[in-house]
């Protein structure tokens, strides 16, 4: 294995580690922070209306985490098809290059 | 097979605890300022604020894509990309609460901090209304924490680092990782001026809300700055971009 994949998957897993450790040391119930933050504008303005509201709301969880995967998707499809595509083209050329040079 | 075996409870755990997410959906939002949390006045104050600098950004993209720096449209897009998959993965953190990275530090070490207010709005505008995270009326303050300062303060530390010739991949790290903090730093402080505490003023206030966002945000920074590192790896190694290509 390349020295970077090597150096690539243990970032991976550095990543993942990171993400799964609070769950293990940690008992919350992992709400949003910043449902916490409005909690605390609440507390500290007890009068203040929220003056606007969003222009639509997923109707149901279920809807939200769909949109949110489509997002992700969406972002995850395009990198690695760059990626991918550059990493034929880099492979193609390198082929193309050992064959000229093992012909002459 | 065996080890199958050997992980079958683990994986049962991993079943049970996939299924229950599916069953009782977190009503989480994103941690951007929620629509109608700040004042009239305050909107308008972050969109006058913000606004410089989006019409930078666009200056600064115009550039790039008319400029012959090989792939640069196909690296905008990756970019952006970035931004668009971590901002949509919510995490859990230290403190018991969920929150998501921003994904700004990789075009801001490749494109300079200019760029991304234009790419950060549109992520912000796809989850303000399709979403109902963050909002329109406070899409400027949003703005400005995450794709003016974080990406100002990413490309500082990134400059720092590279001057000091601390080694490409670790100045990347840091600074991805102060971006994605700071972000969450303007935030707290965004809300603080406007919601200050009864007793302890800007500063009490400050703290508490430092408390809810940042402190939470450490360990998605650190992950933030882990993974800008293996796309910046994956899109060098290929030959999709040189480090030295704006400079």
């Amino acid at each position: 294995m390349k020295k970077r994949t090597k150096t690539n998957i243990i970032l991976l897993i550095c990543v993942i580690l990171l993400v799964l450790l609070p769950f293990i040391f940690v008992k919350g119930e992992y709400g949003g922070s910043d449902d916490q933050g409005t909690e605390q504008i609440k507390k500290y303005a007890p009068n203040y209306q929220a003056w606007a509201h969003p222009v639509w709301t997923p109707p149901s969880g279920e809807i939200e985490s769909l949109l949110f995967t489509v997002q992700g998707s969406i972002g995850t499809g395009i990198i690695c098809y760059f990626i991918g595509a550059a990493h034929g083209k880099k492979k193609a050329l390198e082929e193309k290059a050992s064959k000229e040079a093992s012909s002459k | 097979m065996k080890l199958l075996e050997k992980y079958r409870k683990f994986l049962l755990f991993l079943a049970l605890g996939f299924s229950y997410s599916l069953a009782y959906p977190m009503t989480a939002h994103a941690m951007h300022i929620m629509e109608g949390m700040l004042p009239p006045r305050w909107c308008i104050f972050w969109f006058v604020v913000s606004a410089p600098f989006f019409v930078y950004g666009l200056y600064r993209m115009y550039k790039i894509t008319n400029s012959d720096v090989p792939n640069a449209k196909v690296m905008l897009a990756l970019c952006g990309a970035f931004v668009f998959v971590l901002s949509s993965l919510k995490l859990p953190s230290v403190t018991g609460s969920c929150s998501h990275p921003t994904g700004v530090g990789l075009g801001t070490v490749m494109f300079g901090p200019g760029v991304m207010s234009v790419l950060g709005v549109i992520v912000l505008l796809f989850q303000a209304l399709l979403l109902a995270h963050g909002g329109l009326t406070t899409l400027g303050a949003n703005e400005f924490s995450m794709t003016i300062v974080g990406p100002i303060v990413g490309f500082a530390v990134w400059k720092l680092c590279r001057a000091l010739k601390v080694n490409r991949s670790v100045s990347l790290f840091l600074c991805a990782m102060f971006a994605d903090w700071s972000t969450y730093v303007m935030t707290a402080l965004q809300l603080a001026i406007v919601f200050p505490d009864p007793n302890g003023g800007i500063g009490a206030a400050l703290i508490k809300f430092l408390g809810i966002y940042a402190v939470t945000q450490i360990p998605l920074a650190i992950a933030e700055g882990l993974l800008t590192v293996i796309v910046y790896n994956l899109v060098i190694s290929n030959d999709l971009w040189k480090e030295t290509a704006l400079q």
